[in-house]
């Protein structure tokens, strides 16, 4: 009998989206340290769900979500660096997961582009005005 | 009979549309007199398309499940409203909704137009025609609303539920007004180009189009918010959601081009710059269109397997965007630039004005776009979000935002004056709110803590321009500017304080158990099922105190069937310094229940500033309708003999 049901266990799973096993401890529940949970926030809005569309693992209903937010608060109470805990995900998820652009050669347009429009702007607009009043 | 009496209309409007495009060129080609004809096609394609777009409310409202669109998207037990509204939550109608509005703008324009020459209106009534023409092709190619299904089920598949709420009945509508309403300003600037004439008149044409549509959607952005706000159950009110950003795009773009319009109304210079900016903008809307509509955000792949409507869209996206703009690089050069002007000058401040707008509308186009084009190109999947639009928009619109009161106090052409001395009772403002969020808050970020002093700043010097003068003789376009600054410095205010000073709380809690938030203490007095017309429902019920006068709140967890999904309705209660707002979630095998709550100072202030600066530009729209009209009337004492 037994093996029968992980057996169905096994198939069962998968086939739903969310299982009905319950959420993890910290899924829903603040850090009991105020700067802790301040800083794991932080970065659960920083992070994507990635089974949503367009939502952080901070504002979701997702299971993968609440578990997101477990390990993530989880780690921060054992000590662990914002930072390194994103490093991890990303290492494991990819830069996907991650709203925040990362340094990686693919994302240096994001912050280039915005510096030089402004500047090319400036140039412009000034030499314009400069030829408008005549100086 | 309904359905197809829509599609019919739909196919009689295509067929008015290219005939309308034909005798628009021929105009341009030719002497041929066409206004009149162009005119009277104009309005009859929009009544048709607004006859096919009642069609379909019809079928909606009916529930009549022989139309695919119906049997798909909606269901007999639903709500009514929502029957109604349902007609524009899905592809297929919210393109229709699109097009009706695209051929009532041209209708509209054919009706109203007085004040620019025939042949500028006859190529810019052509535009609008070949712009009608594509998107009814889409329609009726890749996208018919009005599909028959043989048999007809027996029952619909309901509409996701997250789309069932009131929201849906004004958002939309308000918002497409908006987006798609600047296909005015696209096509008057295309047609001036055509018949060479960019002049102050043309500006001054232009910008009651320009202003209505901005006015629909800052309207439709701001309920858009409060509406994701209350229904998404965190507490967000904006997410840097790509599709959120097809919408604020075309409003920067929009934004920019109702200030650029002032100075070739008023000064006849910025030339080419605004019909760059009035291409632009609608650019930007059909770009938005694009990337909503197509499937290229839930993923890259999903375009590429269902790639008729994408392409289809991507193509008409490139034809009028590149055809516009191919027109711009031939005619715009040789636009001879008007009356000069100072660096100290009105027209400066609103160049600068258009140049951080600009950059803005240029990070959130790269932020949303630019994933997508990594992704197709390598297939590196790359996030955008919240912590770059954050830091690198956000220092840029506080700067905006100083600017903005300082710009309206500056003399067009030359600054004489001394400008400085006026704005010290508003610098004075903004460094207490500083200091003194230094002093009581010292903890805040750095973004929000400015962004609440050129808040104080800017809510002190928009009024300015009124101040020294009567201010009831002040003319209105004056009164509307003024209370669109003031709106922004309240929004701004509202944005940094629920960025400081939100207090969150998140627990699994007991029947019985208090907790606290911000103020507050909240208790979970008890948890109990209940029901609607179409849903089920666990609700709880909170006490909220904060000293006297306890408050009840009950947020749900809403079970849907048709389709099945959840909702979290979030209960939240306002008051006058910020809202409380509280969601349930599921219970832990131990029957305690998740709760979310979340004590929100001030955040009404958000939305209350989007509804100051739409007001503002109602006011300003209507004064100078009004203005016009009587001076019209002075004028032309028998004007109503000769017009009706």
């Amino acid at each position: 009998m037994r093996p029968v049901v992980a057996l169905l266990a096994l198939v069962a799973i998968p086939t739903f989206a969310d299982s009905n096993l319950p959420p993890a401890y910290w899924a829903n529940r603040q850090l009991p340290d105020a700067s802790q949970e301040a800083k794991a926030q932080a970065l659960m809005e920083e992070l994507r769900c990635l089974v949503c569309q367009g939502q952080s693992i901070a504002d979701s209903d997702a299971e993968l979500a609440g578990d997101m937010r477990d390990l993530v608060r989880r780690r921060i109470a054992e000590g662990e660096t914002p930072a390194h805990i994103r490093a991890w995900l990303i290492q494991r998820y990819g830069s996907w997961v991650s709203y925040r652009p990362t340094a990686e050669a693919a994302a240096w347009p994001l912050w280039l582009a915005p510096v030089a429009l402004l500047i090319v702007g400036l140039l412009l607009v000034s030499r314009r005005i400069m030829l408008r009043s005549g100086r | 009979m309904i359905a197809e009496t829509g599609l019919a209309a739909l196919w009689l409007a295509a067929g008015l549309a290219a005939l309308q495009l034909i005798l628009g060129i021929a105009a341009l080609r030719t002497e041929f007199a066409a206004e009149r004809a162009m005119r009277g096609i104009a309005v009859v394609q929009g009544v048709l398309t607004l006859l096919a777009f009642a069609m379909l409310l019809i079928v909606f409202a009916r529930t009549d499940l022989s139309v695919a669109l119906v049997f798909e998207n909606s269901h007999s037990a639903k709500p009514f409203i929502y029957k109604v509204a349902g007609a524009w939550g899905n592809h297929e109608g919210s393109m229709l909704l699109w097009v009706t509005v695209l051929s009532a703008s041209g209708a509209f324009l054919a009706l109203l137009s007085r004040r620019i020459g025939e042949s500028t209106l006859t190529a810019a009534l052509g535009a609008q025609a070949a712009l009608a023409l594509g998107f009814y092709a889409f329609l009726l190619v890749a996208s018919n609303p009005f599909a028959r299904l043989d048999p007809a089920p027996i029952e619909g598949r309901g509409l996701n539920p997250l789309l069932q709420d009131p929201g849906l009945a004004f958002h939309p509508p308000t918002l497409y007004l908006g987006y798609v309403g600047l296909s005015v300003a696209f096509s008057l600037a295309v047609g001036a180009l055509l018949t060479r004439q960019v002049d102050s008149r043309l500006g001054r044409a232009m910008r009651p189009w320009v202003l209505a549509a901005w006015i629909m959607l800052t309207l439709g952005i701001t309920a858009g918010s409060y509406w994701a706000y209350y229904e998404l159950g965190w507490g967000g009110w904006w997410f840097w959601d790509p599709v959120e950003n097809a919408s604020l795009m075309p409003w920067l773009a929009a934004t920019a081009l109702l200030h650029s319009i002032n100075v070739l109304a008023a000064r006849g210079a910025l030339k080419a710059w605004t019909m760059m900016l009035a291409v632009i903008a609608f650019s930007m809307s059909m770009v938005g269109t694009f990337l909503v509509r197509s499937g290229v955000l839930t993923s890259v792949h999903a375009f590429a397997i269902d790639p008729e409507r994408g392409t289809f869209l991507l193509a008409l996206l490139a034809i009028y965007v590149g055809a516009a703009f191919t027109l711009f690089a031939l005619r715009g050069a040789t636009l001879k630039e008007g009356a000069p002007f100072e660096l100290v000058s009105r027209e400066s401040g609103l160049v600068i004005n258009n140049l951080l707008l600009s950059v803005i509308l240029a990070i959130v186009f790269l932020g949303t776009l630019y994933p997508l084009f990594v992704e197709a190109i390598s297939g590196e999947k790359l996030s955008v979000g919240a912590p770059y639009f954050n830091a690198v928009a956000g220092p840029l619109a506080l700067l905006l935002a100083v600017l903005v009161g300082v710009g309206p106090l500056l003399a067009w052409r030359r600054e004489r004056r001394a400008i400085l001395p006026k704005l010290r009772v508003p610098a004075l403002l903004g460094i207490t709110a500083l200091v003194v969020t230094i002093v009581l808050a010292p903890g805040i970020a750095i973004l929000p803590r400015l962004a609440l002093g050129v808040a104080a700043f800017l809510g002190a010097a928009a009024i300015l321009p009124l101040v020294g003068r009567n201010p009831l003789r002040a003319p209105p376009e004056t009164w509307g500017m003024v209370v669109a600054h003031v709106g922004i410095a309240v929004a701004l205010a509202g944005m940094a304080a629920n960025a400081a000073f939100t207090t969150e709380r998140l627990a699994v809690a007991r029947l019985g158990e208090a907790l606290d938030v911000g103020p507050w203490v909240v208790r979970l007095e008890s948890v109990a099922p209940t029901a609607g017309a179409n849903w089920t429902a666990i609700e709880a019920q909170l006490r909220a105190s904060r000293g006297a006068a306890p408050i009840v709140l009950k947020p749900q967890t809403r079970y849907f069937s048709d389709p099945p999904t959840e909702t979290n309705e979030a209960a939240i209660q306002t008051f006058w310094n910020g809202q409380l707002y509280t969601v349930v979630g599921k219970p832990d095998p131990s029957g305690a229940w998740q709760l979310r709550l979340w004590w929100k100072p001030f955040v009404t202030l958000i939305w209350l500033g989007g509804a100051i600066i739409a007001l503002g530009g109602a006011i300003a729209l209507f004064g100078r309708a009004l203005r016009a009209w009587r001076a019209r009337r002075k004028r032309e004492p028998n004007w109503r003999e000769r017009y009706i």
